[in-house]
């Protein structure tokens, strides 16, 4: 890490990695201070307005959103972890970009300009562009023998609204698989988790999981990993099939095979315990 | 499949009970076009919850062509769609699914239609109660606020616990210091909508 040539990247982590997904949050800013990427989170960010807000009003939904965009500072790209609160914030800039009303509104709102150009990326986005083997060529092959799914959820898939925005389709695959694991192939890496449904009808979210989870055991997989913090708290609350298969977050998976050893913090908040099945890879102590 | 669900779609259909302006509103008011549906049925192939629903994403579209206002607010459908867009990638239309769905939630809301999963609305409005006090979802709250409603303390007693236990839930919301500003965006719209 050479802290000199560190970028500064805005950064929206939103609720699910400020409270139930700590350790997705601890694990990405770990992993990006490894790629010389520094995470600045907004300051005093709040929520996008999650699933629920755009149910009931649009207008709360684009407010909502809108405060976060515009406490971005201008000349550098806002990077977001959760792929939910990425799509609020995109489809409220691209309202914007498309419809004036909606900027006057914005401007009138928050008493600022809107900024046309600010790039609000999934942080796969920027590691689509790093070089990545250029930070692994020690622990090339720090995962070997690990057989792992990915789980994108709906992330893969965009509103049509946004048809241009970048798709992740093979990314954590492609970088795993260079760290030295094997991925598998599997039926269930796009198939939606049920999201907030978890709450009020876990009858329906139960079964989905079950199916995912009997999907990646079916494949032979040791660990499925997941982008997205929502999905793998649903996989790790929901299912009811025994032996479960445990789940870890891409990038603590990511960070642990470019050798960080600050992984304590991580591993002991998950609920289904991936600390075992670590050891016996000798991947963590 | 759906006849089962609904007599009106049994029972002879008098046109002048039918809102044959109710694709038109939507498209006005919402900017949703379903007139562009041809009905494929990719959509319904497609949605993950459609064991769930009581109608398919098409035939929600087709109520809603046809004028049948009260059997599409009234649905299930419109509230288990949880925008996960597997249907919208896949209509060779591009017709914004998730979108509709939300025209059809707000519409529902404003005009007092019967709702079919009522706990789904109060999550929402548990979600929005915690944004609007705090400026971030507090999810203990949320789940508390929930299941105090329903008088279901029981059912995830021992998910929550083991949450709790890991911190995973706090007892302490993470607050927005600018909390006036979270505040104005509660204010009441004009359309008299209620959030929480």
């Amino acid at each position: 890490m050479n802290k000199q040539s560190a970028i500064d990247v805005s950064y929206f982590p939103g609720c699910s990695l400020a409270s139930t997904a700590t350790e997705n949050n601890l694990s990405l800013i770990n992993l990006f201070n490894r790629l010389g990427i520094n995470l600045v989170e907004l300051d005093d960010w709040s929520c996008c307005g999650s699933s629920s807000a755009h149910c009931i009003n649009s207008e709360l939904a684009f407010d909502l959103a809108t405060r976060n965009i515009s406490l971005a500072p201008p000349g550098r790209p806002l990077a977001i972890a959760c792929p939910s609160c990425l799509l609020r914030l995109r489809e409220a800039q691209h309202h914007m970009q498309n419809d004036e009303k909606a900027r006057i509104r914005y401007e009138e709102t928050w008493g600022r300009p809107f900024d046309p150009n600010l790039k609000i990326q999934h942080y796969f986005e920027l590691l689509d562009k790093k070089n990545l083997l250029s930070f692994s060529k020690d622990q090339i092959q720090k995962l070997k023998g690990l057989k792992f799914v990915t789980y994108y959820g709906c992330m893969l898939a965009r509103p049509p609204s946004l048809p241009r925005d970048t798709k992740y389709h093979g990314l954590m695959e492609r970088i795993l698989s260079s760290l030295g694991a094997t991925s598998l192939p599997w039926a269930y890496t796009s198939q939606c988790c049920g999201t907030f449904l978890s709450v009020a009808r876990p009858d329906i979210v139960t079964p989905l999981v079950n199916k995912i989870i009997r999907g990646a055991q079916d494949a032979g997989a040791d660990f499925i990993i997941t982008a997205c913090a929502m999905c793998h708290m649903n996989l790790e609350v929901r299912p009811t099939v025994k032996p479960t298969v445990p789940t870890l977050h891409f990038t603590e998976i990511f960070s642990l095979a470019l050798g960080t050893d600050d992984y304590k913090k991580w591993f002991s908040k998950h609920l289904v315990d991936p600390r075992p099945l670590l050891k016996a890879k000798c991947l963590i102590n | 499949m759906e006849t089962n669900q609904n007599s009106s779609l049994i029972a002879p259909v008098k046109t002048k009970d039918l809102d044959l302006n109710f694709a038109a509103e939507i498209k006005q008011k919402h900017g949703v076009d379903i007139n562009r549906c041809f009905h494929c049925q990719t959509c319904a192939g497609g949605c993950p919850f459609h064991l769930a629903t009581d109608y398919p994403p098409n035939s929600i579209i087709r109520l809603v062509q046809l004028g049948f206002r009260k059997e599409a607010l009234e649905s299930s459908t419109i509230w288990l769609c949880v925008g996960c867009h597997t249907c919208s990638i896949q209509c060779p239309m591009a017709i914004d699914m998730s979108a509709f769905m939300d025209a059809l939630r707000q519409t529902a809301i404003k005009e007092g239609a019967c709702v079919a999963e009522p706990d789904i609305l109060n999550f929402h409005r548990d979600v929005l109660h915690t944004i609007k006090r705090h400026g971030r979802t507090h999810k203990l709250e949320i789940m508390l606020r929930y299941k105090a409603r329903k008088w279901d303390w029981f059912s995830d007693i021992l998910v929550g616990t083991k949450m709790f236990a890991k911190r995973k839930l706090h007892l302490k919301p993470s607050k927005v210091k600018a909390i006036e500003q979270i505040q104005k965006t509660f204010q009441p719209q004009p359309d008299g909508v209620v959030y929480e």
